[in-house]
């Protein structure tokens, strides 16, 4: 088992490191797809490990992504000017400037949206089952909805990100910076997660998920664990966010910051196709979903939204189990399960 | 900070009138939700765009040259059977299962339907004139249009309509009863599939009404379903399951709220404001149960 996972690793490795030589033309498209398996692992820290379907973590990710650019430009110049100005027009950061910028930028993309999530956490995760989904919902859509009524972030038309700085290669080294930069973030976001889940904490949150009153008689104290699974979400999600702004150059509030309708659904979508409730499932999720989506979109010019909610309804009725899911019930040796043949055929019988 | 409507105290009127007028149609919206949420368990989020269908058959009627106001009699019957479909193709696949598998397979419809209508109608902002003309209060300050006037007169004559139909009509019973127990509805040959599936087309043909009502009245718009569903959302969540008075009562005071919002906090916040009163009833409601130790269920 053990020498499977190392060959696992090892070539999931390969394939991260060697890729944009391999497959220079779909750098963005793999970029973009480290991204979505963030999304995707992070979601199911609520929704399948904890229990808590959660329709708007797209708030953290929209957060990160504004913190970020906010903090690129107003470090160096004032950011009303910006935005009124469109960005690049008048202003030019140097070299150090923007790197400086990135970093400062990309950390607290990552604090902000955890802050975030722990001083609503408290209201929040005391609401339970669709009571909770649809609360989260009506968060993501307000936090759009205000976005776009802000002048200081440009508002409706959104806010352009400071451009890759001139000194220093072309858009060439620009695209090979941020994917290996994506790679990164979502390899150290599995080996947390992996980790959470290996310790006491990954039971608790799946005790909450199995019968969280009576986890509370057991001496738990599950808002805690909440809040703290909540946070760790935020503050990947807000980093993912921070980077894919960069990624794009562009901010808008309803269609790529607070995108419930497309990123905010793609990560329920990603977990439950992979399988939600387990380590690999959104990963996997998120890479069918990705090579799905990318490879039949073009067949369905304009017909897009129309496809994505057709999948959503055929997902959700015929594979709510999901990939994972698929695999433990065909080979359930392989995760560790032990099946008493006739048991089992007894059952079948019985059934 | 000044604020118009605390200088000119006749807005105020002019806002609660409006908001009464447009909360009572909320109430029609929240009713049919709450009709299918208590007999079948299921959370619609298609809701909204049901209703903005409807919208569409009303205004579909203005453009052939009929009066939209003819739309509250002809919407509300092709609803019912967009309603029955839905049911028979998707819905009846997710009503035994969790709550949380039809959240996301009516947020698959509502997705579909968005852009299906804006394939057949357009993305822009469309409006059926009724011609009704306006009603002129208080020396000409506050100024009604008669077509809300209408609207909350029809969305009160159908909601009592309905109540009395579920209260004598041997359906109605039906549909009480398996909301009521299910299973021994079954037991007593209550045809619960045939229940359920009158339930769905019944809350579609509500939104039918409440469509073509919004279609004389405001202005329809492929994408802006899902107010409307949280809307509903939040007053069967205040008034609770079928209670027709509550319903009424906490629509029109979303209504009041929203005309408010409107003038304090300006349009472009509308909706916000709506979605941020949403999170606010439920963790107030939260934390009022839970000194119980409770939470809402």
């Amino acid at each position: 088992m053990s020498k499977n996972n190392i060959i696992i690793y090892g070539l999931i490795l390969v394939f991260g490191i060697g890729a944009p030589f391999l497959f220079p033309a779909y750098k963005l498209q793999i970029s973009i797809l480290w991204i979505l398996t963030i999304l995707a692992l992070t979601w199911d820290i609520q929704g399948g490990q904890m229990g808590y379907n959660s329709f708007g973590n797209i708030l953290f990710f929209g957060i990160g992504m504004y913190v970020c650019s906010s903090v690129q430009i107003g470090m160096f110049f004032p950011l009303s000017e910006w935005t009124a100005s469109g960005g690049e027009k008048t202003f030019l950061h140097t070299t150090s400037q923007y790197f400086e910028g990135f970093t400062y930028g990309l950390i607290l993309a990552g604090i902000i949206p955890a802050i975030v999530a722990a001083l609503i956490g408290y209201g929040i995760l005391g609401l339970r089952g669709h009571y909770f989904a649809i609360c989260t919902l009506g968060i993501g859509i307000a936090a759009g909805e205000i976005a776009g009524g802000i002048e200081l972030i440009g508002a409706g038309q959104g806010m352009t990100v400071p451009p890759w700085p001139k000194g220093i290669g072309g858009t060439e080294l620009r695209s090979q910076f941020f994917y290996y930069l994506c790679f990164l973030t979502v390899s150290i976001t599995f080996l947390v997660i992996k980790w959470i889940y290996q310790t006491r904490f990954g039971l608790v949150l799946n005790a909450i998920r199995d019968n969280e009153d009576k986890a509370e008689a057991m001496g738990i104290h599950t808002m805690r664990y909440k809040i703290i699974g909540w946070v760790v979400s935020a503050f990947f999600l807000g980093i993912a966010g921070g980077l894919m702004g960069n990624m794009i150059g562009y901010i808008e509030p309803t269609e790529i910051a607070f995108a419930g309708s497309t990123y905010g659904v793609f990560m329920v979508l990603m977990a439950i196709l992979g399988g939600k409730g387990t380590l690999w499932g959104p990963v996997i999720g998120a890479a069918v979903f990705h090579i799905f989506k990318e490879g039949f979109w073009t067949f369905f010019l304009g017909w897009q939204y129309v496809a994505l909610g057709a999948l959503i309804i055929v997902i959700v009725i015929f594979f709510p189990e999901g990939i994972m899911g698929w695999l433990r019930e065909k080979y359930p040796h392989r995760f560790g399960e032990v099946v008493d043949e006739a048991d089992r055929t007894a059952q079948v019988e019985l059934t | 900070m000044d604020f118009l409507i605390f200088k000119a105290p006749i807005l105020m009127v002019q806002a609660s009138m409006d908001g009464i007028l447009l909360g009572l149609l909320f109430a029609l919206i929240a009713y049919g939700m709450a009709l299918q949420w208590g007999v079948m368990n299921i959370i619609n989020i298609a809701q909204g765009e049901l209703v903005i269908m409807g919208g569409y058959i009303a205004y579909f009627m203005y453009t052939a040259g009929i009066h939209p106001a003819f739309g509250i009699i002809v919407s509300p019957i092709i609803m019912y059977f967009v309603g029955w479909f839905l049911y028979k193709s998707i819905i009846n696949r997710v009503v035994e299962r969790d709550l949380f598998i039809s959240i996301l397979a009516t947020f698959g419809i509502s997705i579909l339907t968005q852009q299906l209508m804006n394939f057949v109608f357009g993305a822009d902002v469309v409006v059926a004139q009724s011609n009704f003309g306006t009603t002129l209060l208080f020396d000409d300050s506050v100024t009604l249009p008669n077509a809300k006037i209408f609207s909350a007169l029809v969305s009160i004559v159908f909601a009592v309509a309905l109540v009395l139909y579920m209260k004598k009509s041997r359906l109605g019973r039906a549909i009480r009863a398996t909301s009521q127990n299910p299973r021994a509805a079954k037991i007593l040959g209550v045809d619960t599939e045939k229940v359920y599936a009158a339930t769905f087309g019944i809350n579609a043909a509500l939104c039918g009404v409440a469509g073509s009502l919004i279609a004389i009245t405001f202005t329809l718009h492929p994408y802006v379903g899902l107010p409307y569903t949280v809307r509903s959302f939040m007053i069967v969540i205040i008034a609770g399951l079928g209670n027709l008075p509550a319903v009424a009562l906490s629509g029109v005071g979303l209504g009041v709220f929203e005309e408010f919002a409107d003038y304090i906090l300006g349009t472009e916040f509308r909706i916000a404001a709506v979605f941020l009163l949403l999170v606010v009833i439920l963790v107030y409601r939260r934390f009022k149960l839970s000194k119980k130790r409770e939470y809402l269920k």
